[in-house]
This record gives C-alpha cells, sequence and structure tokens, in this order.
C-alpha cells in the first residue's frame, strides 16, 4: 500500500519541512502520495509534485482547511487513510496537533517525532527530554507517525513529476473556529532550517542587548537566531524563538550558544547541531560539556569582536 | 461549569536520567517523582478559572499506579476538589489513557477538560488531541491564554511562526504550554486540607478500557555522546578552528 505524507504550506508555499518528511517516508516505501488540505492552494500542489519521490498529489482544496484547523482536518487525513499503510506529518505544531486526532479517530497507536526508521513497523524516537532514545516496534495495520525534521535529510524540491488530482472531501467539524493570528515577522532564516543559529540567554539581561550583540553576528553569518527558555521567560523574545524540548528543535551545522549554562531542557532542543561554540564567562556550566569549542569570556566583547572578525 | 484536569506521575524534571543497563527502559528506582510540569499549570488554570467564578468544581484524575495519589493530593493541595485514581500497573499508552478520561468526562458531565501538552517521559503531546477526537469536540493544544466567554472558549495557542487564536464550543479539551500561567506552591495548610479531600479509586476495567497496547518498547539506549570539544583561548583561535577545522563559516 502506499504511502500518505500530508504537506506542510501556507496556502503559498511549500514548507521545507514536508522535504524532511518525505526523505522519511521513502524509508519506508517507495509509492509516497502528498495530500495538500488548504485554500487557495494549487500552487502548493504544484510544489509538492515536483519534490523527488513523490508519486502522487492529492489537493483538498476548501476553505474549511485553509488555517489547518485540528478537527476538520483530521476527519480529512482519516477519511482518506483506508487506502493507506502508513500516514506521515511533520513534528511541526501543526502536524503534532491534528495527527494524535487522526490515529485516535482510526482507534490505533501513535509514533510522535520519529528520529530513525528501523524497518516499516520499527521506529526510534527521542524519549526523556533527548536523554534517551527508544525503539518502538507498532503492530497496528496502520502506522501513524510525525516525524523530527532535523533527523532526516530533505528530498531535492525539483525533478519530480507526479499527477495532482483535486479531492471532493469536504470534512467540518463544526466545534471549532478560526478567530486569528499573530505571525512574528523576521528577514532571518527560518529557526529550524538555518544552517547557522545564534543564540542568547538570560545573561544577555535585556532584550535590546539581543538586538545589539546577537543579531549583528548572527546577520554577518546569515543565521537565524535562537534563545533559551530563560530569555523568553524573561520577555527579551518572543516565545518562538525558543531553542529546547518545549520549543524548536534545530540541528544547525554551527549552533553558537551566548549566556547559556546549558540546561537540560535546552540541550534537548540543540544537542543535534554538527558544531556548537559555547562563550560563557562560568567553565563549569554543562553547555561545556557539549560544546566543540568553548570560549570562556564575557559575552559583551566576546560578541562584538566576534562579530566583527567573521 | 465543572472541569476536569489530568495530572502525570513522571520523574522529576530536574533529575537527571540514566538509562538501565539492560537497555530495557530508564532507572526509576529510587528517583523522586512529580506531577508532570505541564499538568501543573493546567491545574493552576483550572484554580484560575475557579477563582474568576467560571467553574464550579474540579476534578483532577490520574491514571497509573498507586503512588499516584501523591500527585493527585499535590492537585488537591492547590486548589482542586475531589480526584479520581485509575490504578494500573501497566504502562499508560495515550490512546488508553483517552479512553478512560472520555469515559470520565461524559460520565462527569465536565465542560473544560484540561491537559498538559505533553509529558516529560515519553514526550507524545497525543493525549489531548485524542481525547478531543474521540469526544467529537474541539481542541485548544500548546494554550497560552485561556478565555471563557458564556458557551465557548477562546484559546490563543503557541504555533510555529507566533500565536493562532481559535474560538472553540464547549465542551472543549484544552493543552497547556508554558507561558499560560506560573502554578502556585501549596500553603502547608493547604496540603492538610487536601488530606480529607474525596479520592475515589477505579480501574481501567471499571470504564472497559483494556490497556495493552500494540506498541513494545523493543530498547532503550543513551543518545550517542559527543566527542570531547576543547577550550579555545580567544575570539582569534574560534574564528581560526571555525573556518579551518571545522570549516563552517
Amino acid at each position: 500500500m502506499a504511502i500518505l505524507v500530508y504537506a506542510e504550506h501556507d496556502n503559498a508555499s511549500l514548507k521545507k519541512a514536508t522535504l524532511n518528511t518525505i526523505a522519511a517516508a521513502k524509508q519506508i516505501g517507495d509509492d509516497i502520495h502528498v495530500l495538500v488540505a488548504g485554500s487557495g492552494a494549487q500552487a502548493v500542489a504544484d510544489e509538492a509534485a515536483k519534490a523527488q519521490g513523490v508519486t502522487k498529489v492529492l489537493l483538498a482544496d476548501n476553505a474549511a482547511y485553509e488555517h489547518q484547523l485540528a478537527g476538520n482536518v483530521a476527519l480529512l487525513v482519516a477519511d482518506i487513510a483506508s487506502d493507506y499503510s502508513h500516514v506521515l506529518a511533520a513534528a511541526t505544531t501543526t502536524g503534532k496537533n491534528f495527527m494524535p486526532r487522526v490515529a485516535a479517530l482510526l482507534d490505533v497507536s501513535m509514533l510522535s517525532e520519529i528520529s530513525g526508521v528501523v524497518d516499516a513497523q520499527t521506529f526510534e524516537r527521542p524519549i526523556y527530554a533527548g536523554n534517551a532514545t527508544a525503539t518502538v516496534k507498532t503492530s497496528e495495520d496502520k502506522v501513524v507517525l510525525t516525524v523530527r525534521t532535523t533527523a532526516f535529510d530533505p528530498v531535492a524540491s525539483e525533478g519530480g513529476s507526479a499527477t495532482v488530482e483535486t479531492i471532493d472531501n469536504v470534512q467540518e467539524t463544526g466545534k471549532a473556529s478560526f478567530v486569528n493570528e499573530e505571525m512574528a515577522k523576521s528577514d532571518r532564516p527560518e529557526l529550524t532550517s538555518a544552517s547557522i543559529v545564534v543564540s542568547g540567554g538570560r545573561a544577555l539581561a535585556n532584550g535590546e542587548n539581543f538586538t545589539k550583540y546577537i543579531e549583528p553576528l548572527a546577520d554577518k553569518l546569515g543565521a537565524a537566531v535562537g534563545a533559551s527558555r530563560a530569555a523568553v521567560d524573561a520577555g527579551y523574545v518572543p516565545n518562538d524563538m525558543q531553542v529546547g524540548q518545549t520549543g524548536k528543535i534545530v540541528a544547525p551545522d554551527l549552533y553558537i550558544a551566548a549566556g547559556i549554562s546549558g540546561a537540560i531542557q535546552h540541550l534537548a532542543g540543540m544537542k543535534d547541531s554538527k558544531v556548537i561554540v559555547a562563550i560563557n564567562n562560568d567553565p563549569e556550566s554543562p553547555i561545556a560539556s557539549v560544546a566543540d569549542y568553548f570560549l570562556e569570556a564575557d559575552l559583551f566583547e566576546a560578541l562584538p569582536e566576534l562579530t566583527s572578525k567573521v | 461549569m465543572k472541569a476536569l484536569v489530568a495530572v502525570k506521575r513522571v520523574i522529576d524534571y530536574n533529575v537527571k536520567v540514566r538509562v538501565k543497563a539492560d537497555n530495557s527502559g530508564v532507572d526509576l528506582s529510587n528517583t523522586k517523582m512529580s506531577i508532570n510540569p505541564f499538568d501543573e499549570i493546567a491545574v493552576e488554570e483550572a484554580v484560575r478559572l475557579k477563582e474568576a467564578g467560571v467553574i464550579d468544581e474540579i476534578i483532577v484524575a490520574s491514571i497509573g499506579p498507586k503512588e499516584s495519589q501523591e500527585q493527585i493530593r499535590a492537585a488537591l493541595a492547590l486548589g482542586a476538589d475531589r480526584g479520581i485514581l485509575v490504578l494500573t500497573d501497566a504502562k499508560p499508552y495515550p490512546l488508553q489513557v483517552a479512553k478512560i478520561l472520555k469515559n470520565i468526562a461524559e460520565s462527569e458531565s465536565t465542560d473544560i477538560i484540561l491537559l498538559g501538552k505533553q509529558a516529560i517521559d515519553d514526550d507524545n503531546n497525543q493525549t489531548g488531541q485524542m481525547l478531543a477526537a474521540l469526544m467529537g469536540i474541539g481542541q485548544g493544544t500548546f494554550a497560552s491564554e485561556v478565555k471563557v466567554e458564556g458557551d465557548k472558549v477562546n484559546v490563543t495557542r503557541e504555533i510555529d511562526g507566533g500565536l493562532q487564536t481559535v474560538s472553540l464550543a464547549l465542551p472543549a479539551v484544552i493543552t497547556t504550554d508554558l507561558r499560560l500561567n506560573e502554578p502556585r506552591y501549596a500553603k502547608l495548610p493547604n496540603i492538610m486540607k487536601a488530606k480529607k479531600k474525596q479520592l475515589d479509586e477505579k480501574t481501567p476495567a471499571d470504564f472497559g478500557v483494556d490497556m495493552a497496547s500494540k506498541q513494545e518498547i523493543i530498547k532503550v539506549v543513551p543518545p550517542a555522546e559527543r566527542k570531547a570539544g576543547i577550550t579555545v583561548g580567544s575570539v582569534d583561535e574560534l574564528v581560526d578552528k571555525l573556518r579551518n577545522e571545522a570549516k563552517v563559516i
């Protein structure tokens, strides 16, 4: 049977997380269909059809799916799931929101945030904030999964030539409605897909210092800006910048942690980065134990110097 | 209005986790256990709704071993009214837990059902969503603000890239995110009073739920160790290493 991948998008373009999820699906089987549920999302479907490895794209285009409300999307996915052996979505806030609903509607257990595929029924996933990795075998006849995107290299976005099929399937629970959305504006790369991330912690002391010390370095490196929970809770930066178990999970080529002690919660969100640099005035801080390069320094002196020299 | 809050007994979030030598799981013997931090936020939100006059009664439910009554008592000390412990030695998987909670929510006719967004042991982030699906009601996951207005509740949710507000018909399921509130500490007189509050014991069989899961944990291993790093003496040395050794800039 084919594998269904749920497309992550904003009704205008396909999000890269979908390409990582398709990569995970390819480790399970070859016949991969992508479902685009949205409103005015034809362009997204066309984009998904070009992704490597996709054999068919299903487009469910209706106002009911515009804001990816969990109830409506879950009914749609559960309704078409009978044709598929596996149903996958990225472990983004969208995927985490509706996929457990799909599993419950199908009366099957699900696996969250898989980080590895052993075989079609067996998967690896982090537990205890990334302090352990569990290998889990499922004997459900329909396998419902969300995928930790940073654990799978994305498939190419070009080169595929899947057909796009429009499906006329409108599902509405009538129990929930969209009120509004407030998105943080940023010209920098998106945190979860950036190849370099510069993060600040409580030691930055205030929001102005993020602008003054962290952002110039990020801009010079073309990096995304992240933060520890302490910096978010103190109100220095908005919470969508939080890296950690309860925030974003990142795995860039280079992660620079400035003024971050390295609590378990934070490490769970970044310890799979290829190279970790820590700038901290405390050599005993836990971040030192995961850093490839540790610079013991006052960040208010070290960051401007680093910015001028990279 | 009535609220149902689900709490889970988990390893305390400050404890360093150790994987058992035989790779069968994580060593939980003699470790400090607590209420899952997100569930504590759920209890706090219910108590605040009660203080605001929106809710009249708060029922706390937990599914797990006998010791889970400590976590229910802790929630009662924070202001919940009575508890239900569903005793089982089986590992509680989200689908089975959701089925039990559905039974409780329906038999108690609760209007607002609050859960944490995820438990810090299994990191599943599934139970609330599954419960909402089984009950056929709306869900407000990863909530950072909850406003009850008549027979609806507006929930502001933390999503990737910002915030989203949804309006849900009651009854509804809400799962809490970290920034929803700051849980209070239990005061000693309240801890004493909590010991006298009603705590009913049930079993999964009372709800006709079989705890067996079709998931099997084959092994649990510690994450791959990172190789030891080095301390650099200056910014110049750091830039040199990043450029010529790690080749990441």
